[in-house]
């Protein structure tokens, strides 16, 4: 029994015949689907099944369920933050069905052990599939290899390796990581943030750190790194994966890297694509984040690399906190964002509405590449008869300001409240089971009021 | 005057009005009495979350001299490894009847934290934050200026024209920051001097001119030549090479005092390195105005609560 599987019949209405009616398949032709038992069975025009339940969505843009290929879901160890229940709920909300869970737990998700356990937590929530990353050292610290062979090989069938929120900086260590899991066909997302440039580090280093007087993050910490990095992958020939870049250099990087065929792919975030370093003029430390909040220049940037797909994929960088660890002052603030339910709003906002990319392309980078870059299987997947149900209903029409009604996880420290967002998701289906219906997070995934 | 929290926002006019409100306060600090009953009544807190004896005594004094009630609260160390958050601490000087609140904190922003949060009504004083702002520093530094170079005619002039050098430690020092925006509010043509390692890495929105060359600076006769305090934990972190090197290229010696213009002025915000940033003759000099800073510097304080505290409130940050 797949952990898939066990998450899908958990529901209660995993056998109910959903035929969707009218939707617009990536935004374009429109297209009838019909579910059963978590599989697309029938796609085409006109489609009619007795006993289904008919649910008119004409109009509404059908994507393959979104995958987040980098979430902090804080269970085990800071659950006053997030649970895999909540951070899943919040998911569900913001579109997705299948979340990557960084390892920066309590323990740290360094052992088969507790990967085994984020993914009983994330079955036994059955909201979105819960694919746990593993560190890549021993708690994070940069200095021994962790049980990445162990992690692989577990009932987490770990692919994705990651000391986020720590960079790899020791070379020689980056090097063995990236060699060593080629053995299982993994992947490092590598956190690119030089340490000795970013002792004590508050912001974008710039002209707004200089007038605020706090320490500057800058930009050449994070492009060294990744310099470095995709030189190393092509020296062995492995694969890289970049967590959050943030800088117009880092993409000039990036896009030099391909070019000469390193195996390299890339992350920016929703926030990066649309906030900068002017936010923090308030002290507001909603806007404290890690990396920081560049410049204009870099925004428009990520925006193009993503556009011109030197960037892969956008990935949320969900990073729950207690009210206490953001209502302070700045320096002893939290970094990090939640944003799993902003997600989609922002990058229509930041790149469809602004006419860079499709909604086709937003399948691309938001659901079938995340999947591809972490090996996870059965999603990302064709709207086509054959494959598993996973898919986000979404309505791009709406303009609504963005609240605390629409988070639905444990925290609320989201740099979008009172901010005009586009678009709602209106179902959201995880392996043929719903967790979002009709606008409305389910109380348990699968059972309708 | 609702809070000031920095002199990056605070317009010409208002920058005027507190000087020329100190300049009242300086007059009544020449009387045999000098307590005034104006703000009889009042409470100050004194929230330092870093030492700093000379502010906050400054600001006792400024408080008493007005007959409010002083409450000095020492939080030492960050409010975080104290263990009590900064809220907790507002709140709880909310709650004991507070009406300013004077603050100094090793963090940037943190006073402007306390006076947007909504844990406090009391007007905020900021007494230096981590490395972004110290105005009343900056005030009385203008006041210093002024004074010195208009004596009984300073009420209601700026410092148009005048050149004013800053040296030192611009990276980290509030100081700086606060004089560069007032001292360009009021029209002064400023220049920071010091090592590349030590000027923020982007300072291309700083109405400023920025030299690595002390020599250069002294030789173009600047009327105030202000030398910062420079941290020998600095030294540590790569800024510079040697205490030695640091001072026989920024300090101010003996020569180089020797080649200032005749009134030109050397000012300190104290606590002075002597022969570090600043040698003995410089610092003991007929030119020095470290010891009318410290003087001035109640008497801007003064302004600077009555205008908090007996003003109009309004909140667009101009005194009322």
């Amino acid at each position: 029994m797949t952990a898939l599987g066990h998450a899908a019949e958990s529901g209660s209405s995993a056998t109910e015949t959903l035929l969707f009616r009218g939707a617009s398949l990536e935004g374009t032709g429109a297209l009838d689907l019909l579910v059963e038992d978590g599989m697309i069975v029938e796609t085409g025009v006109g489609l009619s099944r007795a006993g289904a339940t008919v649910v008119d969505v004409e109009g509404l843009v059908m994507l393959p369920g979104l995958v987040d290929l980098h979430t902090h879901l804080r269970e085990p160890g800071y659950e006053a933050s997030e649970t895999v229940l909540t951070g899943s709920r919040a998911a569900a909300a913001g579109g997705y069905a299948a979340v990557f869970a960084m390892p920066n737990t309590s323990p740290v998700a360094d052992t088969a052990g507790v990967v085994e356990q984020e993914l009983a937590l994330g079955e036994a929530a059955g909201f979105v599939t819960v694919q746990p990353i593993g560190a890549v050292t021993v708690g994070q610290k940069g200095e021994r290899l962790a049980e990445l062979g162990a992690m692989a090989d577990s009932r987490a069938r770990v692919r994705v390796f990651s000391d986020d929120g720590f960079c790899v900086w020791d070379p020689l260590i980056m090097r063995r990581a990236l060699e060593y899991v080629k053995a299982f066909d993994g992947v490092i997302a590598q956190h690119a943030q030089d340490p000795r440039l970013t002792e004590g580090a508050q912001m974008n280093e710039g002209v707004v750190s200089a007038e605020l007087g706090l320490a500057g993050w800058p930009a050449v910490a994070e492009e060294s790194i990744i310099a470095r990095d995709v030189l190393l992958a092509e020296h062995v020939g492995s694969r890289l994966h970049v967590c959050h870049l943030s800088t117009a250099g880092s993409v000039e990087i990036i896009r030099w890297a391909k070019r000469r065929g390193v195996n390299v792919t890339a992350e920016v975030t929703p926030h990066h694509l649309l906030l900068t370093d002017e936010l923090a003029r308030g002290y507001d430390a909603r806007f404290k984040v890690n990396p920081p909040l560049r410049r204009e220049e870099d925004v428009l940037a990520v925006r193009e690399g993503l556009a011109d797909g030197t960037i892969d994929i956008v990935a949320t960088d969900h990073a729950p906190h207690p009210p206490e660890a953001k209502a302070c002052e700045w320096q002893a603030a939290a970094n990090g964002m939640v944003g799993l339910e902003s997600a989609l709003r922002v990058v229509q906002l930041a790149m469809v509405d602004t006419g860079l990319i499709t909604w086709p392309d937003v399948a691309r980078i938001m659901s079938r590449e995340p999947a591809r870059i972490g090996r996870l299987e059965g999603f990302g997947t064709p709207l086509t008869a054959g494959h598993a149900a996973s898919v986000t209903f979404y309505d791009p029409s709406p303009v609504r300001t963005f609240s605390t009604h629409d988070l639905r996880g444990r925290s609320t420290n989201s740099p979008y409240l009172g901010r005009e967002l586009p678009g709602e998701v209106r179902w959201t289906l995880h392996r043929g089971v719903p967790t979002v219906v009709d606008g409305a997070l389910l109380d348990e995934p699968g059972v309708r009021a | 005057m609702r809070h000031l929290l920095d002199t990056k926002t605070l317009s010409r006019d208002a920058a005027l009005r507190i000087l020329d409100v100190a300049e009242d306060m300086a007059d009544t600090q020449q009387r045999e009495v000098k307590k005034l009953p104006t703000l009889r009544g009042k409470t100050v807190v004194n929230l330092f979350f870093e030492d700093s004896t000379r502010t906050r005594i400054s600001f006792e004094a400024a408080a008493k001299r007005l007959s409010a009630d002083v409450i000095n609260f020492s939080a030492k160390g960050s409010s975080v490894s104290k263990g009590e958050s900064l809220q907790d601490t507002a709140q709880t000087l909310q709650a004991m009847g507070a009406d300013a609140v004077v603050m100094r904190h090793g963090a940037s922003g943190a006073p402007r934290t306390l006076a947007t949060s909504g844990w406090i009504t009391a007007g905020v004083v900021n007494a230096g934050d981590g490395t972004h702002e110290h105005p009343t520093q900056a005030l009385l530094d203008a006041f210093t200026i002024r004074k010195r170079r208009f004596g009984a005619d300073s009420r209601g002039r700026d410092l148009r024209g005048l050149a004013v050098t800053i040296v030192g430690d611009i990276l980290h020092s509030r100081v700086a920051r606060s004089n560069v925006w007032l001292l360009h509010t009021l029209g002064a043509n400023v220049t920071v001097v010091a090592p590349p390692t030590l000027v923020p890495q982007d300072v291309s929105a700083w109405p400023v001119r920025v030299l690595y060359d002390l020599d250069e600076a002294v030789a173009e006769a600047p009327d105030a030549l202000m030398m910062l305090r420079i941290q020998i934990e600095r030294m540590n972190a790569a800024y510079f090479p040697t205490e030695r090197e640091y001072s026989r290229r920024w300090g101010l010696d003996a020569t180089r005092l020797a080649g200032l213009a005749a009134d030109s002025i050397v000012m300190h915000p104290g606590p002075m390195n002597r022969g570090l940033e600043i040698s003995a003759d410089a610092a003991d000099s007929s030119r020095s105005t470290v010891l009318d800073q410290v003087a001035n510097g109640v008497s801007v304080r003064m302004a600077v609560l009555y205008l908090l505290l007996a003003g109009e409130r309004d909140d667009d940050g101009s005194a009322a």
